[in-house]
């Protein structure tokens, strides 16, 4: 469902006299239907850089991201915007440790957003983010209310129904339940595995390893992929 | 979003005297798209929206306009009377400040309604229906639909003229810096409902403003400019979350997070 060739990112920081910052080095991967990647290494090796770079959200500077998108392979660094966020409607799921909210949005309506963007009808949308919702235990309450005053933990579960209902084909998970109790915890996790077993292809960073164990199939070392100016 | 745009500039170039506003832009809007431009004042951002909108005509470059019957004009080209008629049906001009978008000594339904009547529209009670439903839409209260808009403050004058705006249900939006002079509540207010009411209405919108916390709720593609060109332009996030030119990054830095 994705294939990651010789992917290569830093930051040119033209404020700091043109600092230049390599953070990717040479990335290829590759996650099929059903499978779960995982990324692992230590802090500052890249690991969200690289989920980010494969959400389009960072630009790539070298290499290519194939996604399989409509039937056909389309590579999102070199993508057109509009491409880009078609992909992001139809194809590509992304679950952030932190949620933007948008004021006056209510938690109900920012998780059926994503379907109606889609072009599901809003009663339909708003009937499956309350299961979801109710799935995640979120207090039926706070449905009406914008997220921005949650608990951190209520945030994050938020962000995770927003990610999920969807039931997109790629989902790219960093710290899904960095935030969150052991019983939220289990309940996230169970909703990712589901997603796996429906067929979706998962990239995710977990630094709890008993979840990464549980959920993942193979690891990704992103020590590997480090610059030579970094190493060491 | 169909692929083939509404609204395309290529190679555009506007002089005011011996000053250039704005270089050699070309820049694409599709329909149900909304199109942010930032950059600083001086940048040439309001002068590529008026150009845009046919209101300035460039030195050089074309402006193509794509109506709802696959028919393109040539914006520059046509004849003023045309211009004007495809103005006045097909897009909405929203200013910054109000009284350059209202007439502030005529009461707000009569500020909805003109377009309309511009339109052909003469029947009085579908004017009026239409009058209230718009000002309904912009969550202003209709009971004070026969107020003149001047005894209005600066948010709901705003609205007003973002309602006589939509009123004939143009295809395409050109808002210069619509939070202009408001207050931060007002703002997010207006932000959210013109969020919301471009989203259901399927309007394509060109978006001049200082304001990236705007441009990231609102816009889908961003573009940076700087002393009259385009010096980055991409989708929203990726240009404000990894901005790539020198003045891009000078931006973004510069910008207070909350």
């Amino acid at each position: 469902m994705l294939a990651v060739r010789n992917l290569h990112k830093g930051f040119t920081l033209h404020l700091r006299d043109r600092l230049r910052l390599p953070v990717l080095a040479g990335v290829s991967l590759d996650v099929r239907a059903g499978e779960c990647l995982a990324l692992t290494g230590p802090s500052g090796t890249g690991k969200s850089t690289l989920l980010r770079c494969l959400y389009g959200n960072y630009r790539s500077e070298q290499g290519s991201i194939r996604v399989r998108h409509r039937g056909g392979w389309l590579d999102l660094a070199r993508a057109h915007p509009r491409q880009v966020l078609a992909v992001r409607r139809e194809t590509l799921g992304y679950i952030s440790q932190f949620l933007r909210a948008v004021p006056r949005v209510s938690t109900l309506q920012l998780v059926a957003e994503p379907l109606v963007a889609r072009g599901v009808a809003p009663q339909d949308a708003r009937a499956r983010a309350e299961d979801m919702l109710r799935r995640l235990r979120l207090p039926e309450a706070l449905w009406p209310v914008p997220p921005d005053t949650f608990s951190g933990g209520e945030q994050q579960r938020v962000n995770v129904a927003r990610g999920l209902i969807g039931r997109l084909p790629v989902l790219l998970l960093d710290e899904p339940t960095a935030s969150l109790d052991p019983d939220n915890k289990a309940v996230v996790l169970e909703c990712v595995q589901e997603a796996k077993t429906a067929g979706a292809a998962i990239i995710g960073i977990f630094h709890d390893t008993a979840a990464r164990d549980a959920l993942c199939d193979r690891a990704y070392d992103m020590t590997a992929a480090r610059p030579e100016t970094c190493a060491g | 979003m169909s692929d083939a745009p509404l609204l395309e500039a290529e190679a555009v170039t506007c002089r005011f005297g011996r000053v250039t506003a704005c270089r050699d832009i070309d820049v694409a809007v599709h329909a149900g798209e909304i199109l942010g431009i930032v950059g600083e004042s001086g940048a040439g951002k309001s002068t590529l929206l008026r150009c845009l909108a046919g209101v300035v005509r460039p030195a050089s470059g074309t402006v193509t306009y794509t109506d709802a019957g696959g028919r393109e004009h040539p914006l520059h080209a046509l004849e003023d009377s045309a211009l004007r008629r495809l103005a006045r049906t097909d897009w909405g001009f929203v200013h910054q400040h109000p009284h350059d978008g209202l007439r502030p000594h005529l009461s707000a339904g009569a500020n909805v309604a003109e377009p309309l009547l511009r339109c052909g529209e003469t029947r009085y009670g579908r004017i009026r229906t239409a009058a209230r439903h718009w000002l309904e839409q912009v969550e202003l209260d209709p009971v004070r639909m026969d107020d003149r808009v001047r005894t209005f403050s600066g948010g709901m004058q705003q609205r007003v003229q973002l309602a006589r705006n939509l009123v004939t249900e143009p295809r395409l939006l050109f808002l210069d810096e619509p939070t202009g002079g408001l207050d931060v509540s007002v703002q997010a207010r207006l932000l959210d409902l013109i969020r919301q009411l471009v989203a259901r209405l399927q309007v394509a919108v060109v978006l001049v403003t200082h304001d990236l916390a705007a441009v990231r709720l609102l816009a889908h593609r961003l573009v940076v400019m700087q002393q009259g060109g385009i010096v980055e332009q991409g989708l929203t996030d990726q240009v404000l979350d990894d901005p790539q030119h020198a003045y891009s990054q000078l931006l973004v830095a510069s910008e207070l997070r909350c």
